[in-house]
């Protein structure tokens, strides 16, 4: 499988080419409900998740609530 | 009777607002709120912790069903940053309700204006209901109101300090000045500094620090919802005037000779 490298929240990593951003979370076994993900500082809505693959050189932030004031 | 308490159109039964930073742990947290009564609630958004992603995200802890989550745009210090923060706030969330923040100044954590004025103006544009943190400053609350914000949030003191209310008159002239919602945001140590804010008459209080730093949070909270409430019933009850002279409470007639 062909891997690209992408940057995820600071970290260069390597990924499957042409994975979609809900793999990816899965990957992480991370719940899509409780994170949002920015690609290249645009917000991809819940639904778009499955229709999204990354592609070299994507900036990728996967975000969620912490504790704070 | 009081009247309800309203921003942006919803109402809440708790002028008390905290936040969910800085506890020793989620129970803690947990029993605070519980024991604070209040609903809306403040989180903040960062990265998560790919490292640590296994663990229990702060969501875990709060009910959205009993909770009302206001995300903020804490450790932001520029326009653009914390309105970036409050589109990813608004996708975590439930509401399209922020509390904005822009810093100034790292040491003293007081608001950056002209960011603060910038990124107001942007969000409500973007249909947010913006419950703006800021000084103690009149011009700026009434700027910030110009620009649509649904609540003005100024400082009792420096966010985390625990000095309570440095400036009761200010307060008092943002309240009088403005329509909107005045929610006091930061500086409130313990319950006589709530009691104290909330007799200026604003309409509610913001607390973090002075919950998740006490010894036995819980109990604080129980101490901040009675003192929410008794300074807001001694603001409505109008207090007796001040004088500087005694005047006796017992009727001088009837003393024996």
């Amino acid at each position: 499988m062909t891997q690209i490298t992408i940057t995820l929240n600071g970290e260069r990593t390597a990924v499957v080419a042409e994975q979609s951003l809900r793999g990816l979370l899965d990957h992480l076994s991370l719940d899509p409900r409780a994170v949002v993900v920015e690609v290249n500082r645009t917000i991809i809505r819940r639904p778009d998740l499955t229709s999204t693959t990354l592609t070299e050189g994507d900036v990728v932030e996967l975000v969620h609530f912490v504790g704070g004031g | 009777m009081d009247t309800p308490f309203s921003i942006a159109g919803r109402t809440f039964r708790s002028r008390l607002m905290v936040g969910t930073g800085k506890y020793r742990t989620n129970e803690e947290m947990v029993a605070a709120h519980t024991a604070s009564g209040a609903e809306i609630v403040t989180v903040a958004v960062r990265r998560v912790d790919l490292d640590r992603s296994r663990e229990e995200g702060i969501l875990y802890h709060l009910d959205p069903k009993k909770l009302f989550l206001l995300s903020n745009t804490a450790g932001c210090y520029t326009a653009e940053e914390a309105i970036r923060y409050a589109r990813l706030g608004r996708e975590a969330g439930f509401n399209e309700f922020v509390k904005l923040e822009v810093i100034g100044d790292q040491e003293t954590l007081l608001p950056d204006v002209d960011g603060l004025l910038r990124a107001a103006r942007e969000l409500v544009k973007e249909g947010f209901a913006v419950l703006a943190y800021t000084n103690d400053d009149l011009i700026t609350a009434l700027r910030l109101e110009d620009c649509g914000c649904a609540a003005v949030m100024p400082l009792a003191s420096p966010i985390g300090s625990g000095l309570g209310m440095i400036n009761p008159f200010n307060i008092r002239t943002i309240k009088s000045r403005l329509s909107v919602p005045v929610i006091v945001d930061a500086g409130v140590g313990t319950a006589s500094d709530a009691c104290l804010v909330m007799e200026q008459g604003v309409d509610g209080i913001l607390m973090n620090t002075a919950l998740a730093e006490a010894q036995d949070p819980a109990g604080m909270a129980t101490a901040m919802r009675h003192a929410v409430e008794a300074g807001r019933l001694a603001y409505l009850s109008g207090r007796m005037e001040r004088r500087e002279i005694a005047v006796p409470s017992s009727p001088r007639a009837g003393m024996l000779a």
